[in-house]
């Protein structure tokens, strides 16, 4: 069984746990930078993208979270972890981990009042995925090799890029695990390979 | 495509959990309370030991501090109205506020009914001091909750009281059997579909984060340790003789609220806190939590 890990130091951490073991792999909550090497995979959960980045930097892990982006592990950011792990945010000269090839904007939706929810198609993972949006943000441009799996109203709301996985929205907080599962079989895939 | 929905509300108040709400009278304190890791900001006229302290009638703050707040920051902005003011609630829902606080420390506009929340496409948390407080704001639609404390006292005593008694209202449902859940709801005044719900799941089916009082970096890990999603502070930040060092404290006492060590180092050197208030020298009239039922 692999294990999968949920960057616990704020956000729907609780959420992404159940989804995890629901999804047949061992969840782990991080919240001390020696934990990462333990484990197979990292979700980055939802929360306040600000926030977190403090505490990344307070914390020490931000060269631990590009050196385990390195090492080939697949790494899921779900709203805020997406913006974590773009390669560019609209209106900020600086990303965050910055390992994805993919440009976001922050609250690209609008506000609260705005969030939403709908029902997505992804591609590879389900036709009738219900996606819930929360003052999220998009993808604007994707990288060549950047494959996008789902759109909303002609904006990406999800896409890959080999290891990593971004949605702009919240898996976490519907029943309905597929993406989740999609993510922790792309975890297995990258384990075998390692072991061989 | 929907919004409004109960996910979409709840699930915002899931976004905040393990983290710190902070409020804040203008721009420049949001811009602290944001640099510091807070996850959301509170934007008020006056904290609320300075609307205490002035007394007469306390309401939703001027739409100029609000607006000027949420230009300030990207992170969401919450405002607070006083308790049954449909007005006041539209006037914030219709500026784009991000959640209305439904707010015992504003003095109440109706004293027998509590705004039906789950009309509003803004998301709304309210105050508790028990489970049938709590289960009847979500059966009135609030998508969030905190347990009330004592407002702008500095004095956790309140804070603990309610959170301890919310939440070993909570075990006792969870463990009841079903049959039993009917009187149970007849007992509390609460609504039995929000009893099943909580019993269902095995807690409450919204974020409930602890309120009123907390002043310290301990006092905040403390309401982690007693089961709250995350922690607002009101007066504590603002009226402390740090307040850039007391809110980075207080976020890192939250996120590692068993982390003893850590906590004695955030603790060192903040400065007085604020002074503080003995809650039995307030009269029944004076004490917020009393406001709302």
């Amino acid at each position: 069984m692999v294990k999968v890990a949920v960057l616990g130091l704020q956000g729907a951490v609780r959420e992404h746990v159940n989804a995890i073991e629901a999804s047949g792999a061992e969840a782990v909550v991080i919240k001390r930078v020696e934990q990462l090497q333990e484990v197979d995979g990292l979700i980055l959960p939802g929360g306040e993208s600000t926030t977190m980045r403090k505490l990344i930097d307070k914390y020490g892990f931000m060269p631990e979270l590009k050196r385990f982006a390195a090492e080939g592990k697949p790494m899921f950011g779900t709203c805020a972890g997406l913006i974590l792990l773009a390669k560019r945010v609209v209106g900020y000269t600086e990303p965050h981990i910055g390992v994805m090839d993919v440009t976001v904007e922050r609250n690209s939706f609008g506000r609260q009042r705005e969030s939403f929810e709908t029902e997505l198609d992804i591609k590879d993972v389900a036709e009738d995925f219900s996606a819930v949006f929360i003052r999220a943000p998009h993808i604007v441009e994707a990288g060549e090799n950047v494959e996008v799996l789902a759109k909303h109203n002609g904006r990406i709301v999800a896409a890959r890029e080999g290891q990593f996985l971004g949605c702009s929205f919240h898996p976490e907080l519907t029943e309905d695990n597929r993406l989740t599962s999609y993510f922790v079989r792309m975890v297995e895939e990258s384990k075998q390979k390692t072991i061989v | 495509m929907r919004t409004g929905t109960d996910r979409v509300k709840r699930g915002m108040a899931e976004m905040q959990k393990g983290g710190v709400i902070m409020d804040v009278v203008n721009a420049e304190q949001a811009k602290i309370a944001e640099e510091a890791g807070a996850v959301a900001v509170m934007a008020l006229e006056r904290v609320p030991s300075d609307i205490r302290a002035a007394g007469g009638v306390a309401r939703m703050a001027d739409p100029t501090i609000v607006e000027e707040v949420m230009g300030a920051v990207s992170i969401p902005v919450m405002a607070k109205v006083r308790i049954g003011h449909i007005v006041e609630a539209r006037v914030l829902e219709s500026m784009g506020v991000d959640y209305i606080d439904e707010s015992e420390v504003l003095t109440p506009a109706d004293e027998e009914f509590h705004l039906l929340k789950s009309e509003y496409t803004v998301p709304f948390v309210c105050g508790c001091r028990d489970l049938g407080e709590a289960a009847r704001r979500i059966g009135e639609g609030a998508a969030m909750l905190r347990t009330k404390g004592e407002p702008g006292t500095g004095n956790i005593v309140e804070a603990v009281r309610h959170i301890r008694k919310v939440n070993a209202q909570v075990r006792k449902v969870v463990a009841m059997d079903e049959t039993e859940l009917m009187t149970e709801a007849k007992l509390l005044g609460a609504p039995y579909e929000t009893l099943l719900e909580i019993k269902r799941l095995g807690r409450l089916p919204v974020v409930n984060f602890a309120a009123g009082g907390v002043a310290t970096p301990a006092d905040a890990a403390l309401m982690m340790q007693l089961g709250a999603d995350g922690v607002f502070v009101g007066s504590g930040i603002f009226k402390s003789e740090n307040p850039e060092k007391t809110a980075r404290a207080i976020v890192e006492a939250t996120t590692h609220y068993q982390d003893y060590e850590l906590i004695a180092k955030l603790s060192k050197g903040l400065g007085a806190a604020m002074k503080g208030i003995e809650i039995s020298s307030l009269t029944s009239e004076t004490r917020m939590q009393e406001r709302g039922w």
